[in-house]
């Protein structure tokens, strides 16, 4: 893609969000806000997976476990603290922690890639499992207590250091659009960078990268931090979204999810996982309104098309689609003018003999 | 005269469950040396070449470059010394353009801006404008193994370790290949893994001879080739008539 295109298509898509901001509570009810705001933060997390499987080549199969260990950070902190500001802070230090932990003894034990899938995925089904356990009164953190499969009411999100000044649902939904956005414009600002630029190389291959002088261990755990963190706030802004965090979060449902939109908005782009996962929410929600379908049947069937149909996913085929198009109108247009200076030739040739 | 030795090995092993590849090798490069080593297959001159590089980690013995002791450490520190090395398969990242393919290279020890420079002046070196933009798993087996030797080049190494530079290239790409390599000798010293001899004649100073994972022989290549040592391990035995 050349550079120009590539600032137009993101002035148009920051000029898109800006309009969904700013436009959404206006025109829609306060259901669709809130459930919108849900499909925004599910965006958020397709987007670290985007980043970090499309671009860092790491197949995280739990993403899903950052993700809800952001929100029960959060939860529990927002719940102790008595206030969301700090607590987001912490959640997403917690998130990004966990995810710096887990990928050292990954990456400096030099697991490959199957075996990375296997692990991350079963952290989650761990977590899972544990924290469905704790529905006692004694499993609690400071006042917090963790409620087993029942989870943990989430405190509204309220001003910047005013706790006592809760933001209404539409203002919750500004705040993670701002979200997205911003997590989205960072994801482009590193993989634009050197560091996104050799973690790139990596995914394409990793002995040659070792052998140019960079330490593959050290840029895959730092892309799976960043992955990690990000995957922290698109909990955090979930677990406000829905006003409650439930272990279900860490089911296999969710981490193969995440790894479908991914899939079907287009590995090795930003705005296809996002717009995946955007897509797969409401087809899922539609469906599951008229319950004429079995949604996991669904979801399965879409897999299977896009894998044998579509295997690059929504956003890379359009593109390729769009170059095609292009192209072939340009060599159309420059055979026309072939045709005519080939034609004045003719005309001139016989002159010359 | 130990003051300008690079590069040595001090009885170097490698051994794979009970296969001894390498076989207490002792090894000297010395500053600005063009290095052959040669072998028949299996002779262990891969193997080495992974352990010079720290792919393998030796079973014993040590790798000394430049009088520090680098057994033990990783590929990444190895290539950061200033080390340029090229493995056998090529090794290059096909999904991406030429020229990121060479900045890739040129960026990790040199400036923004001087990688910039290092990357266009290695393009036009070897000849690769034309195909600057291409995608490199689009290109031809050989203009691959151009591009990864001039992924080399652009970290501008001291030292070069290549591992068979020329295997599956056309008679024009090895000539053009030879050339390169005297090119790239003229600033630093170069280990080449080969066994192509007729390559080797073209460019070889100083031939070291691998059999059964250890030195054979080592001379240049008129000494080598009237060896009857060489002969024997290349051609097999005489029949005693």
């Amino acid at each position: 893609m050349n550079r120009s295109r590539e600032t137009k298509a993101l002035i148009s898509i920051g000029i898109i969000g800006l309009v969904i901001l700013f436009g959404a509570p206006h025109s829609l009810d306060l259901f669709s806000v809130i459930s919108l705001t849900t499909a925004v933060s599910l965006a958020i997390l397709a987007l670290s997976l985007g980043l970090i499987w499309g671009f860092g080549g790491i197949l995280c199969f739990g993403q899903t476990a950052f993700f809800g260990i952001g929100a029960y950070a959060y939860a529990i902190a927002a719940l102790n603290f008595g206030g969301s500001t700090g607590a987001i802070l912490a959640a997403l230090i917690v998130a990004a922690a966990s995810a710096a932990l887990l990928g050292y003894f990954m990456f400096y034990g030099r697991l490959s890639d199957v075996y990375l899938a296997v692990i991350t995925l079963t952290v989650t089904l761990i977590l899972y499992s544990v924290i469905r356990r704790t529905s006692g009164p004694e499993y609690k953190i400071g006042i917090a207590k963790l409620g087993g499969f029942n989870g943990i009411n989430v405190p509204p999100i309220n001003y910047p250091w005013d706790a006592t000044q809760f933001l209404y649902p539409e203002h919750v939904f500004y705040v993670a659009m701002v979200a997205l956005l911003l997590a989205y414009f960072l994801c482009v600002w590193v993989t634009k960078s050197h560091f996104g630029r050799v973690s790139v190389s990596i995914r394409e291959n990793e002995l040659r990268s070792e052998l140019l002088g960079y330490d593959v261990r050290l840029y895959k755990l730092c892309m799976f931090t960043i992955g990690g963190a990000i995957a922290g706030l698109a909990g955090i802004m979930f677990a406000n979204s829905i006003g409650r965090i439930t272990p279900d979060v860490f089911n296999l449902y969710n981490a193969a999810l995440a790894i479908i939109w991914v899939i079907i908005g287009g590995r090795g782009t930003l705005i296809g996982p996002v717009l995946g996962a955007l897509i797969l929410f409401y087809m899922t929600s539609f469906l599951g309104q008229q319950s004429v379908v079995n949604i996991n049947l669904f979801l399965g069937l879409v897999l299977i098309v896009f894998v044998l149909v579509v295997p690059k996913g929504i956003v890379p085929s359009l593109i390729q689609l769009w170059d095609r198009r292009r192209s072939r109108r340009m060599t159309a247009r420059s055979a026309k003018k072939m045709r005519r200076r080939g034609r004045s030739r003719v005309k001139e040739a016989p002159v010359e003999e | 005269m130990r003051s300008n030795v690079v590069l040595e090995t001090r009885s170097l092993s490698m051994h794979f469950g009970g296969v001894v590849a390498v076989d207490r090798v002792d090894f000297s490069l010395r500053e600005n040396e063009l290095r052959c080593l040669i072998g028949p297959n299996g002779a262990g001159k891969s193997t080495f070449f992974k352990c010079l590089t720290a792919q393998l980690r030796p079973t014993a013995g040590d790798v000394v470059i430049r009088d520090f002791n680098v057994t033990g450490s990783e590929s990444h520190q190895i290539a950061r010394m200033g080390i340029g090395i090229k493995t056998q398969v090529p090794n290059v990242f096909d999904g991406l353009d030429v020229e990121e393919n060479i900045w890739l290279s040129a960026s990790q020890s040199a400036s923004a801006k001087r990688a910039r420079v290092i990357t266009s002046e290695v393009v036009e070196r070897l000849e690769l404008g034309e195909v600057r933009k291409s995608q490199l798993g689009s290109l031809a087996h050989g203009q691959r193994q151009l591009v990864e030797l001039g992924m080399v080049l652009a970290g501008e190494p001291w030292l070069v370790i290549l591992d068979e530079p020329t295997a599956g290239m056309t008679q024009d790409e090895v000539v053009r290949t030879a050339d390169v390599i005297r090119e790239i000798n003229q600033s630093a010293t170069m280990i080449v893994v080969e066994h192509d001899m007729q390559f080797i004649r073209m460019i070889a100073q100083k031939v070291t001879v691998f059999h059964q994972g250890q030195i054979l022989v080592e001379g240049n290549m008129d000494e080598i080739s009237s060896d009857h040592r060489v002969r024997e391990v290349y051609l097999g035995h005489r029949k005693s008539s």
